[in-house]
């Protein structure tokens, strides 16, 4: 993986550099020391790793301002941080960037049940918005498997989505303003408590926009009142092709679930030996399904998809009679990664979406691979929204394994593309996938989306390496080839 | 005279783009024209219409996923949508006739342009949240394309949600893909007859803040609501509230009745069968209540539990008529037109407290005169400024449409 060269000039400042950082930020919050450092080399992404040129955490958005202020004038890049757990490399620090880190930003600001919402600092993790409203009946929905770490800025700057996110929607849908620094140091907001930005929507641009765009100092979510009960619905089938038909019938019959996981047998069984969730060992997928809503609706329909279940060729079909049961049956399904890593010394997670009508098609092609690269791999797969997640087991102790796995991870996503799907479904490009990104853009394509980021950071300092290739400098990009002289008056008809 | 460039296909709006930028000639793009009073005047005489890029191609139930060209009228895409018992769940508003257009004339590149959304808003998200992917032409005279078929897609920025709300000045809509959702088997309306616009807020947020799915939550104080040809509400002779439930039957029926106890001790209460709750959400959707008469209209987007207090606040200002939706966060107001319509007692009211107000309906010379959409601070205001120009450096698209004065 090829980063931007480490700027000498800006290396050979460091000294310097430092005392400007300690001028803003009382000296605890900036750390020079190797050994300290170390916990910042990498993100969940550990194939790459990277020590930090410095390490800053600031507590106001005035200091984060005063810093990028400073970054801009001196010309030092600049890599946001939240927790870390970024499975694309989004957060992989630079030989030569500082790395910003939010952890410091871990307040909430306000609860507002009258208006449903929470404002949160940055670093307040996932589960700590719910956590703040549960007590009042109250959620936040988005659920990343990783919601005990993760911050809800690295869910704004990632879109984060969750089991949940079928029926309630990823981070994009359920944010309602932000507080932005941009590299000049100029704060914005955007959005508040109201719907609907005034303008540009610059709050679905920043969403997903994995800290390229700005740093983000504060966060306004929706938040929904708690479903009066959940259901789930456990089911095997004999092939994921029946699974996969059940999901598109439960669809087609109008039932948008809260929830609708699938695992393959590899999956199934790796779960089934770490959780003992009573998972069937003879099935081929799996398919959990959750219910929610008031009383009266989830009777109802955990009744119709049972039975479209078992029309779909189900053998063990259970559906949870308590909320102890329920969680049990998630247990393995949320536990599907940890589970992997046992059976396994190292496992490479992907993260394409494809139609879901391509399921069958996909796993096959995918144990074609498998074979390929003498490499297993098992699947578990948001089965209602068609973002799947192949775990692919390696050891990185042997020679070029690595290597293997990294090629099959391409392997696998570019078929994700080739059916109509795309490259990541919410973990983010990073560095990752940063050079597959010419498989589904052409360099139009790309190239608008580049201008974007020069509109926002025209020098490129802000977590550059990520997402686009190696960046051409907005200058270039900008010019305008007009075809003055041949335009022909093109034949289009005209009144 | 205007001129009109018809473009036949997504080649030809790249070749007709491309003319603009060298000849110098900005062009107004249009399909139906249903909304072309909205928005501030194009400075352009030169028009790109765009209707012909029309028609379904892609059509996926079981996948939730709709593809067509951009121009495609949104009544032959709701009647396919209807079909299979599935719709747009943001729940476009025509808003046709508050423009002085036709009913019924609406593309859905229009209405993603202008990033409209009913009532439905408060549950299922804006137009820009069902706004899976696109194909363009930007101003540079360069197709290009974003996002894609499928739902969960974090692969690059998300340039559908900016393009959602950018009323044609970043880039020519070419071709869409929409996800949609399975249309609900049934539906209630839940009325409260009587109350006062701040207790009716209270009303609608004790009925959004329970386990009921609400999907819609609007307050037509008295003199709107004796202007509802649904003869339910005009007859109660009294301000209205109205709480929608929608779902499967059974769900309907327990929700219905949950919220109608709920409520009860605010004002008295009354239910609305299926198809008067339709034709009911459809008028507030619409704002037809502003549709025939010649006052200004404005759009209002504040912090839901603030609307009353706004609403009550300008309407007083401007003898104006105000109704709520969005459980109180939308404010759609009517005023004697003035030749500055109001905009600095309105935007005053909302200063302090954040939100948006857009002068959705006035004379071109008002519009052209008065900012139509909210002003923006300065470095929110230059930001926009420079995405502008990185799709369309020249201005070629739409020119003067969304800009401050
Ligand atoms: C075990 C495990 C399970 C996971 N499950 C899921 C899942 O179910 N769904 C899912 O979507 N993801 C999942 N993830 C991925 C990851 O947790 C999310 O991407 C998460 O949102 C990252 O948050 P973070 O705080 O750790 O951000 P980091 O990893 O610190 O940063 C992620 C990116 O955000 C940027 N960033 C962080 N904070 C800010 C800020 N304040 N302003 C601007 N940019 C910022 C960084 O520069 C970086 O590009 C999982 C990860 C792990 C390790």
């Amino acid at each position: 993986m090829r980063m931007p060269k480490p700027d000498a000039s800006v290396v050979g400042r460091r000294d310097a550099i430092v005392g400007q950082l300690r001028e803003i930020v009382a000296t605890e919050g900036v750390i020079v020391d190797e050994d300290e450092m170390r916990a910042y080399e990498c993100d969940g992404l550990t194939a790459y790793r990277q020590l930090p040129f410095i390490v800053v955490l600031p507590e106001t958005t005035e200091q984060v301002s005063r810093i990028l202020k400073l970054c801009h004038a001196e010309g030092v890049k600049v890599v946001p941080r939240g927790a870390g757990t970024s499975l694309s490399g989004g957060a992989l620090p630079l030989a030569d960037a500082i790395t910003l880190g939010l952890a410091k930003f871990n307040r909430i600001l306000d609860v507002d049940l009258d208006n449903r919402c929470v404002v949160a600092q940055p670093g307040v993790t996932n589960l700590g918005i719910t956590d703040a409203v549960k007590s009042q009946g109250f959620y936040y929905a988005p659920d990343p498997s990783s919601q005990i770490a993760c911050t809800i800025g690295g869910n704004v700057a990632e879109n984060s989505g969750g089991v949940h996110c079928l029926k309630y929607g990823l981070t994009t849908n359920n944010l309602l303003g932000l507080e932005m620094v941009l590299i000049t140091g100029e704060v914005i907001r955007i959005g508040g408590k109201h719907l609907d930005s005034e303008g540009y929507d610059l709050l679905g641009l920043v969403t997903g926009s994995e800290g390229l765009l700005g740093v983000v100092t504060e966060v306004t979510v929706r938040i929904l009142p708690r479903p009066e009960m959940a259901r789930a619905l456990l089911a095997g089938f004999p092939s994921s092709e029946a699974a996969g038909a059940c999901v598109a019938q439960v669809i087609g019959a109008g039932i948008i679930p809260a929830g609708m996981e699938m695992m393959d047998r590899p999956a199934i069984h790796a779960a089934e030996d770490f959780v003992h969730a009573g998972y069937p060992l003879d099935a081929d997928a799996l398919l959990i399904v959750e219910l929610d809503g008031p009383e009266a609706e989830v009777a109802h329909l955990v009744d119709r998809v049972t039975g479209i279940a078992r029309e779909s060729g189900a053998g063990e079909l259970r559906v949870s009679a308590d909320d102890e049961e329920r969680e049990r049956f998630w247990a393995g399904r949320k536990a599907a990664f940890p589970a992997v890593g046992r059976i396994s010394p190292d496992y490479y997670c992907m993260d394409g979406t494809i139609p879901r009508r391509r399921l069958a098609e996909v796993l096959r092609r995918m144990a074609e691979m498998s074979r390929r690269h003498g490499l297993r791999v098992a699947n578990v797969f948001h089965a209602g929204d068609g973002n799947l997640h192949p775990l692919i087991l390696y050891d990185a102790n042997r020679p070029g394994e690595l290597e293997s796995a990294e090629t099959f991870g391409a392997e696998i996503l570019k078929l994700c593309v080739e059916v109509g799907g795309v490259l990541t479904g919410e973990h983010g490009v990073g560095v990752e996938k940063r050079d597959l990104m010419g498989v589904m853009f052409t360099e139009d394509d790309l190239n608008h989306q580049q201008r974007v980021k020069c509109a926002f950071d025209a020098e490129s300092l802000l977590n550059p390496g990520k997402v686009y290739p190696i960046l051409r400098r907005c200058a270039e990009l900008g010019r305008l080839h007009v075809r003055a002289g041949q335009v022909r008056f093109p034949d289009i008809p005209r009144f | 005279m205007t001129d009109v460039l018809a473009p036949r296909d997504a080649d030809d709006v790249l070749d007709a783009v491309a003319e603009s930028l060298a000849t110098g000639r900005p062009v107004d793009v249009v399909a139906a024209g249903s909304k072309r009073n909205f928005g501030r005047p194009c400075e352009t005489a030169c028009e790109l219409d765009v209707s012909a890029l029309s028609g379904i191609d892609l059509y996926e139930p079981d996948e939730l996923v709709v593809g067509m060209g951009a121009a495609t009228p949104l009544v032959a895409l709701e009647a396919a949508l209807e079909a299979e018992r599935q719709m747009l769940s943001f729940e476009p508003p025509d808003l046709g006739p508050v423009l002085g257009a036709p009913a019924g004339q609406s593309t859905v590149g229009g209405v993603l342009a202008c990033n409209l959304s009913g009532p439905r808003r408060i549950m299922a998200g804006a137009a820009r949240d069902h706004f899976l992917g696109f194909n363009a032409v930007s101003g540079r005279g360069e197709a290009f394309k974003s996002g894609g078929r499928v739902v969960k897609n974090v692969t690059g920025f998300d340039l559908s949600k900016l393009i959602a709300g950018s009323f044609g000045t970043l880039a020519v809509l070419t071709h869409v893909v929409l996800r949609v959702l399975p249309s609900p088997e049934d539906e209630r309306t839940v009325l409260i007859a009587g109350l006062a616009d701040a207790q009716a807020v209270s009303a609608m947020s004790a009925a959004m803040n329970g386990p009921y799915d609400v999907s819609g939550a609007a307050h037509l104080p008295a003199p709107v609501a004796s202007a509802s040809a649904n003869e339910a509400v005009s007859g109660l002779g009294a301000s209205t509230t109205a709480i929608r439930i929608e779902g499967p039957a059974p769900s309907v029926e327990a929700r219905t009745r949950a919220v109608s106890a709920l409520v009860s001790e605010f004002g008295p209460t009354h239910v609305l069968d299926r198809a008067q709750s339709g034709s009911l959400w459809r008028e507030v959707r619409d704002v037809s209540y502003f549709a025939a008469d010649g006052r200004q209209v404005w759009r209002i987007s504040v912090a839901p539990a603030a609307g009353a207090g706004v609403g009550g606040q300008i309407a007083a200002a401007t003898n104006g008529t105000v109704f709520y939706d969005w459980a109180g966060g939308l404010v759609w107001l009517a005023i004697p037109a003035l030749d500055d319509a109001g905009h600095e007692t309105i935007r005053g009211a909302i200063r302090d407290i954040g939100g948006h107000a857009t002068l959705v309906r006035a004379d071109p010379e008002v519009r052209a005169a008065v900012s139509v959409f909210q002003p923006q601070p300065a470095p929110l205001a230059a930001l926009a400024a420079r995405i502008k120009d990185s799709f369309d450096p020249r201005h070629v698209l739409n020119p003067g449409r969304m800009a401050q004065v």
